[in-house]
């Protein structure tokens, strides 16, 4: 049996569609994990910007540790915490190269603290997409530095007591003090608004490393159904009701060369 | 060739440079601060790329991700510094890129103190990171030696695709010398097949150390053992003074090497018949000249300054065919010819037997010397 190619049909747009900079695979993200929208933002906005071709990606140690696998761009792998310094090496000897990191918040805000904070007060022109979801995912739900007080993971049973566990930790809030940040914002992916702001926010902090303006970060609040205990859509109400309270989304640091940019 | 008087960490910092390195990465610690000095004030020059990193860890990350791009990369440090550097190693050699670290070996463990050791033989030589794999490990005793190792010590990690140290111990690093640098090498334009370069016009490339199939990471790890025999057979590195009539042996590497060749001479000059096998090569360690002179020698003297770490590769390699006596100095100290010119008089007064227990004697030694 043959099948027919399928016919364009006429006064048809074709509005969606797979970023060229995606591979065409399923991924081993969990069902209502926001990571799938994370790098499918990040392949849209270096599609726009024709950036693919000389872009390198590096991945974390967490449920991204394979993120390279669905870029169609050249990617490393980094150990736990360190890719703002594996990204450093790379850009200060390529620095004609869009280079970003993607991180979780166990790798980018616990073991990884040291890295983020001096890339970022070194104004590296590197890109950082922060995945905070409150939960350290692939080693099983264990407690994050931006666990809630209160949130039950799989290392603080009876919630996280403040007391002993200490306070959640507002990266965005943090790295917006350092002289060398251009650009820190913190959007969420629980919803199609938010999400459309996530991608203005990606493009501009891609925006200010190829101007050469600095360093510049997107924290993205996201799910973790499965280590959370719930149902997808459960996940992105979670997203919205517990973690924009105590994650506030806005703009923590923009320059001027970006504020008058529209994109 | 000019020869000039430089500081031994000055020296390889410039021999590095002229050696065509494109990228250092590092933090200060003493005894090796003024290669990364050095380096601050002339990468900028050569339009080359220095940072001051954060900690070794992020210094040796930041090599990591340099290395991946198929650019000249090195570090410096001094014990401490490769304790923390340890993971990083472990994810270069993982990942199969070249990178050149110089270790300048100082007093330990924990703080210790910035006398002269070799305290880090083991950590170094017997893997320096977790998992299953060897740096090549480059030992001088001067300056001029630390400065031609350099220069090697970049090719061969190109070569082999791994991890190369140079581990001078603190006086190296510390003490001036006249040497004679090389010609500066351009920098290599071209890149290999492997490098993460985000050029457009081919395929993707990913650098990993990641293999979440065991039957994958297997073969990785043959590759690297099947990659060290090769280094094994044709990287051996070693030195031999006085050695064609002696009956005694001395072994030693860096700087003990040096001075145990201040005792060696001294022991000619009264007629002993005494020879000096200075290994230079580390890892791989030359086993097989050591075993070959344990079938001709009548004893062995290794003399090192820690307790012992390259005593224990000598014992494995001479296979209990020669008796092996041991003279150590630790903490920071460094033997006088003198004290090995004593080791070497015993030597040949009190010939030791197979069976005599090198450490046992050597502390026994030791403590009567501190009583």
């Amino acid at each position: 049996m043959t099948v027919a190619a399928p016919t364009k049909p006429k006064n048809l747009k074709l509005i969606y569609q797979r970023p060229e900079s995606l591979v065409d695979s399923a991924t081993h993200y969990c069902p209502g994990c926001t990571h799938g929208i994370a790098h499918r933002l990040v392949a849209e906005v270096l599609d726009e910007m024709g950036l693919s071709d000389k872009t390198i990606g590096i991945a974390p140690v967490g449920c991204a540790v394979l993120a390279y696998e669905y870029f169609t761009f050249d990617g490393v792998e980094a150990a736990h915490g360190r890719a703002p310094a594996m990204a450093t090496g790379i850009k200060r000897v390529l620095p004609d190269r869009v280079v970003f990191t993607y991180q979780g918040d166990g790798d980018l805000a616990s073991i990884g603290m040291a890295e983020i904070i001096h890339a970022a007060a070194r104004g590296e022109r590197i890109t950082v997409i922060f995945i905070n979801n409150a939960i350290y995912g692939m080693t099983g739900g264990q407690m994050a530095p931006t666990t809630l007080p209160h949130q039950v993971t799989t290392s603080s049973p009876r919630g996280r007591d403040v007391a002993t566990q200490g306070f959640p930790i507002r990266m965005a809030e943090i790295l917006a003090n350092l002289d060398g940040a251009a650009y820190i914002v913190r959007r969420s992916l629980h919803d199609a608004t938010n999400i459309r702001k996530a991608k203005k926010a990606i493009r501009l902090a891609f925006e200010a490393q190829v101007r050469d303006l600095g360093f510049s970060m997107v924290e993205l609040l996201s799910t973790c159904p499965t280590n959370w205990g719930m149902s997808p859509v459960e996940a992105m109400e979670w997203v919205r009701d517990n973690m924009v309270p105590a994650y506030p989304l806005g703009d923590y640091k923009v320059v001027p060369e970006l504020q008058k940019l529209r994109v | 060739m000019t020869r000039e008087l430089m500081k031994g960490n000055v020296a390889m910092a410039e021999a590095a440079i002229r050696a065509g390195v494109e990228a250092y990465f590092g933090y200060p610690i003493t005894p090796q601060s003024e290669l990364l000095e050095w380096m601050s004030k002339r990468m900028p020059e050569e339009g080359r790329v220095f940072l001051q990193a954060e900690s070794e860890v992020a210094a040796i990350n930041m090599v990591y991700g340099a290395a991946c791009t198929g650019a000249r990369v090195m570090t410096s440090t001094s014990g401490p510094g490769i304790s923390l550097m340890a993971e990083g190693i472990s994810y270069i050699a993982g990942t199969e890129v070249p990178a050149v670290i110089v270790d300048v070996v100082r007093g330990g463990p924990g703080l210790g103190n910035i006398a002269p050791s070799q305290g880090d033989y083991r950590q170094v030589a017997h893997g320096a990171g977790h998992g299953d794999f060897f740096p090549i490990v480059l030992a001088p005793s001067s300056v001029q030696e630390a400065v031609d190792l350099i220069g090697e010590a970049f090719d061969l990690a190109e070569k082999y695709r791994t991890v190369v140290f140079v581990v001078a111990d603190g006086s190296i690093g510390q003490m001036m010398e006249p040497v004679s640098l090389p010609e500066p090498r351009p920098i290599r334009r071209e890149r290999p097949e492997w490098a993460v370069t985000g050029t457009p016009g081919r395929s993707r490339r990913i650098l990993t150390s990641l293999y979440l199939k065991p039957e994958d990471e297997e073969i990785v790890n043959l590759r690297l053992v099947q990659r060290w025999r090769e280094v094994e057979a044709n990287e051996i590195r070693y030195r031999e003074y006085y050695l064609d009539d002696a009956d005694y042996v001395v072994m030693g590497f860096g700087t003990a090497g040096r001075v145990a060749l201040s005792a060696v001479r001294a022991a000619r000059a009264q007629g002993m018949r005494v020879g000096l096998f200075r290994p230079v090569s580390l890892r791989p360690f030359p086993a097989q000249a050591v075993r070959e002179l344990a079938q001709k020698a009548k004893a062995f003297l290794v003399v090192e300054m820690n307790g012992g770490q390259m005593l224990d590769d000598v014992q494995a390699a001479a296979q209990g065919q020669v008796p092996i006596r041991f003279y150590g100095r630790m903490g920071g100290m460094v033997p006088f010819p003198d004290e090995v010119l004593d080791e070497i008089q015993a030597l040949v007064d009190e010939p030791p037997t197979l069976d005599e227990d090198p450490r046992a004697r050597w502390l026994a030694h030791m403590q009567r010397r501190m009583s």
